[in-house]
């Protein structure tokens, strides 16, 4: 049997999240989200803050996710890292995973963790053979754990390195083929590598794998430069989705159709009717798309 | 990259990340700059304060008694000590209160490890696993003898936080639950932490409440709780204490002795 043959015997449950907008799940938005009176298509939240065995964190998402498709995102599982996966970790989100069965996992192409410390940030990895055949082995073993496709998100980076023999998009195609995984394309990330690298956002998405693509993340960034005055994009998620990353997003949406597209909003947290608005920008283009419509 | 660069890379990677001493490493370039110090600091940056704002959700009071600044500072100290072993980062900081306590500068505040002690038990109440209290008819028509007896079995949230200062009153204060006033009393109070539903209580225990809980937490039934309790402040008063286990929703399972043990006891 083929290693693409046993996969698929070993792994039933695809991607499913419904082509809308949603947001990233805030619980000082709980109230409002419950009393609906925005139409939501999904809701995300971080893996690692439901990991705690009880209290208000599981009552509300066991309360949303009665009513909402639901996206697991984790942010600590350190994929592009050279040691092995933590099998803790992979246990406790399998069990997450088991009890809310979410239409979705997705996880970052980057590290978090090094040694016996975790640091809370997604930081990158060169792109070359040795990395791409750990990151492979870390997905399939992912994959097979959870039983479930996982979508692989394509990161923001501040720097380059003298090790990287393969180009980003060549490295994530690479990933998906081999590893049978889908792709979480953020758009905010893609604009704020290119800026800080110099490139075209354009090129990067119309260099893109987009027919993997399950997921999209709209996200704000803050601008600053470089010591050379080179611009420096950090990708803080702290603010409105940037005017240039929606006419990016448009441009994918006119390219895929509709995909299920969030908004993450995690620091300084607005209140529930600006990030309503930013998830009602990103349905309005998604509906358009789903009539057929141009922008 | 030969095989077990990766690794290699990675540790440098780590090693100049939070040793902010350290150049830039060599690997890292950029195509505006070859030793990009700033745009590595980026990683540098988002590392450090984004554990520093864990820390800030998790301790609130003791961020208003000492104020930001310094507790900003205080938590970077104790960030680049004890970096989290763990990617939960919801219950980072179970080594924080012991730090505080030996954190020089604060030495003057002599109750603030005792506050962060029972911010950390609220957090650890917060996400502990659920358990629904025992029903108050459970206890109802249980002879006095009997119930002396028996044992409970504690809520899974509950935590005490004993101190030699008025840590309840002081967090309090700094908790928008009570106004800021001079603190007449000075002597000590012992907290209970305990999340009998969804939301997180706390209260200052009695006399001899902490003793009282304590012994039943270590499986004694409660009438030898009760002496315990008496022996460590004789001011402890059994009815009220119970009344409160009971009314509280401290308990979650009652276990009666056999009733010929109880006739005996």
């Amino acid at each position: 049997m083929s290693i693409a043959m046993r996969r698929a015997s070993v792994m039933p449950r695809t991607s499913c999240l419904p082509p809308l907008a949603g947001v990233g799940y805030k619980p000082q938005h709980f109230a409002d989200i419950l009393a609906g009176a925005e139409p939501l298509g999904f809701i995300e939240i971080h893996a690692e803050n439901y990991m705690g065995a009880g209290g208000p964190p599981h009552a509300q998402l066991a309360a949303l996710r009665a009513r909402y498709a639901l996206s697991v995102h984790g942010v600590g599982l350190s994929i592009g890292g050279a040691a092995p996966l933590d099998r803790d970790h992979l246990a406790r989100l399998k069990s997450l995973c088991d009890r809310y069965r979410p239409e979705s996992f997705s996880e970052h192409l980057a590290w978090s963790s090094h040694g016996a410390f975790y640091y809370n940030d997604l930081l990158p990895l060169p792109y070359n053979d040795e990395t791409l055949a750990r990151v492979v082995e870390h997905i399939d073993l992912v994959q097979c754990t959870l039983g479930r496709e996982m979508l692989l998100e394509n990161p923001s980076t501040y720097v380059a390195f003298a090790d990287s023999a393969i180009p980003e998009i060549e490295f994530i195609a690479e990933v998906a083929r081999r590893s049978g995984c889908g792709l979480l394309l953020d758009v905010n990330n893609v604009f704020v590598s290119a800026r800080n690298h110099g490139t075209d956002p354009d090129r990067y998405i119309a260099a893109f794998p987009l027919d993997r693509v399950k997921e999209i993340h709209l996200g704000g960034h803050h601008e600053d430069t470089d010591e050379s005055g080179a611009p420096l994009l950090i990708d803080a998620h702290g603010s409105p989705v940037a005017d240039p990353v929606w006419s990016l997003y448009q441009r994918v949406i006119d390219r895929t159709g509709p995909i299920a597209t969030l908004i993450e909003w995690d620091n300084d947290v607005p209140a529930w009717p600006v990030l309503a608005g930013e998830a009602r920008a990103a349905a309005a283009i998604l509906g358009r798309a789903a009539k057929g419509e141009a922008a | 990259m030969t095989s077990g660069a990766f690794a290699q890379w990675q540790a440098d990677f780590a090693t100049a990340l939070i040793d902010a001493g350290q150049p830039v490493p060599a690997a890292v370039t950029s195509h505006s700059a070859r030793a990009p110090r700033k745009r590595f600091a980026v990683y540098r940056n988002n590392v450090v304060v984004g554990l520093v704002e864990a820390l800030r959700t998790q301790f609130p009071a003791t961020e208003r008694i000492v104020g930001t600044d310094f507790f900003a500072a205080m938590a970077r100290v104790f960030v680049a000590t004890e970096p989290p072993r763990s990617p939960i980062l919801v219950t980072y900081g179970e080594g924080f209160p012991g730090f505080v306590a030996n954190f020089a500068p604060a030495a003057e505040l002599a109750y603030l490890a005792d506050v962060a002690r029972l911010e950390m038990a609220r957090t650890r109440a917060y996400h502990a696993a659920d358990a629904a209290p025992l029903d108050t008819r459970c206890w109802e028509s249980i002879e006095p003898g009997r119930l002396l007896a028996a044992r409970v079995v504690l809520h899974p949230s509950l935590q005490i936080v004993r101190s030699s200062h008025p840590v309840v009153t002081i967090w309090a204060m700094n908790s928008d639950v009570a106004e800021a006033a001079s603190i007449e009393d000075c002597g000590s109070e012992d907290a209970l932490v305990v999340r009998p539903q969804l939301d997180v209580e706390l209260r200052r225990l009695p006399a001899g409440g902490a003793a009282f809980l304590g012994a039943l937490a270590s499986g004694a039934p409660l009438g030898d709780a009760a002496h315990v309790a008496a022996a460590d402040d004789p001011e402890f008063d059994l009815a009220a204490n119970l009344a409160a286990l009971i009314g509280g929703g401290l308990a979650t399972e009652l276990h009666l002795a056999p009733p010929e043990e109880g006739l005996a006891s």
